[in-house]
């Protein structure tokens, strides 16, 4: 049969000819449950135009799914919203390729490029605001650093009032649909994606949504490099992106853990009952089982984290050590939480979990810990610390 | 002189190396840098920097 890999309308002009990476489990350190898929875009103006490209390897697919509607070396602009090498990575040799008369990206994708791709073709700087005459459509850029890395930008066709927005908006999910309409389960991976890759920059979000809400600017539709192309709620992605960036904690607490002897394990169960008790929705997380990446989208919505830790020659379990580096880059605000483990000897652990929770600005209550196996006393120690916060959950804050 | 390091990116100001490339010669101290300037690598504003102690 003749060549199965479609380029994809999305507008009357724009093309959607990326790739779908349906095995992808382990995306730098994310797990991505559902695959993924690496949008690119291709813009059929008089000067045909292509935006980002895809991860190294799918460079045949793409070219596949560009063929399938123009000669790939007729593209005469490339454009490189974000440097990072899912969207990069087959960007030499698609230039090797195609020889476009142009190569634009902000100026610190200029630079991120070079660092990148030591020997890559020119690329030109586009700065806040610059637009590009592509044959009577004009393609204007908008410098939107660190959302989520110093290069990346957006770039806006205004004829068809498509916002192409890297890696804002997007999520990891490997489908052959490419609208959020037609992929209805998608909140969870939107989620995870906000708290993996955005949280730490909720603030440059939330003054992006305010300039978009001041500048009255509503596109028709968010292209962005991975997951469904908003074209139904995208209002709604925008609304959940703002309250996500707000943080305020709901009434759920996830209490996170790991266990040697099943000891601190009783403690976080007795301490979810304590929660559950006081209507607090509870997600208990063992760490030997459990992804760093589910527990940050666990905690996206929470207002408390529990950390439980038993002490292996005098530190935190590893595993503890791994989610704890990870949540504080991510920097969650307005947590509630505590410490709590089971010991053998001295038990330091309780108190470097509680440290890093502090240094977390997590706002801490008294830890609970106990030697050996938690007798009544100690599981009363932990449900009653579940109550608590539960009750503290639902003060004004 | 007092170093500034970015809350975003982690990049430390530092007055004694200036940030020649957008116009800060060495020994510029943190209050003679202009409102207006960002972040080299991430593009915040000065508002963004905390004193490194």
């Amino acid at each position: 049969m003749k060549e199965p890999l479609k380029a994809v309308r999305i507008t009357d002009k724009v093309y959607w000819v990326g790739a779908v990476d349906w095995d992808i489990r382990d995306f730098h350190g994310y797990s991505t449950n559902r695959g993924t898929s690496y949008n690119a875009y291709l813009i059929l103006a008089e000067k045909p135009t292509l935006i980002d490209t895809v991860k190294a390897p799918f460079l045949p697919e793409m070219m596949a799914r560009i063929s399938s509607v123009i000669d790939p070396k007729a593209i005469r602009l490339v454009v490189s919203n974000h440097s990072e090498m899912d969207h990069s990575g087959a960007l030499p040799e698609l230039l090797k390729l195609i020889e476009p008369e142009k190569v634009v990206a902000s100026p610190a994708g200029v630079k991120a490029l070079r660092a990148h791709f030591h020997d890559l073709a020119p690329v030109q700087a586009v700065k806040e605001g610059e637009s590009l005459d592509l044959g009577g459509d004009r393609l204007s850029f908008r410098m939107t650093p660190m959302l989520h890395w110093p290069d990346s930008m957006f770039s806006y066709l205004e004829s068809d009032g498509v916002l192409f927005s890297n890696d804002a908006f997007g999520m990891h999910l490997a489908s052959l649909s490419r609208f959020d309409d037609e992929v209805p389960d998608w909140r969870y991976e939107a989620a995870k994606y906000y708290a993996n890759i955005l949280l730490p920059f909720s603030d440059i979000v939330l003054a992006l949504l305010d300039k978009f809400d001041k500048t009255g600017f509503s596109p028709k539709m968010i292209a962005p490099d991975h997951g469904p192309i908003w074209r139904k709620d995208v209002k709604m992605i925008m609304s959940l992106w703002g309250a996500w960036a707000r943080q305020k904690g709901t009434d759920k607490a996830v209490i996170v853990f790991d266990t040697m002897w099943g000891s601190t394990e009783k403690l976080a169960l007795a301490a979810a009952e304590g929660l559950a008790a006081g209507g607090t929705k509870t997600v208990v997380m063992p760490m030997r089982l459990s992804h760093r990446s589910d527990v940050a989208t666990e905690l996206l919505d929470a207002g408390a984290l529990l950390v439980g830790s038993p002490t292996i020659n005098r530190q935190m379990f590893p595993t503890m050590a791994d989610v704890l580096s990870y949540l504080k880059g991510l920097k969650p605000r307005s947590k509630i939480g505590a410490a709590f483990g089971s010991y053998g000897w001295a038990g330091e652990s309780i108190q470097q979990v509680q440290d890093a929770l502090v240094a977390m600005g997590v706002s801490t209550c008294e830890p609970v810990k106990c030697q050996y196996v938690p007798d009544a006393a100690a599981l009363a120690s932990a449900y009653d610390l579940g109550q608590k916060i539960s009750a503290k959950l639902k003060e004004p804050r | 002189m007092k170093k500034y390091v970015c809350k975003v990116c982690g990049y430390i100001y530092d007055p004694e190396v200036g940030d020649p490339e957008h116009g800060l010669p060495p020994q510029t101290p943190w209050e003679a840098v202009p409102a207006d300037w960002v972040c080299p690598i991430c593009g915040v504003s000065k508002e963004d920097f905390e004193p490194v102690e």
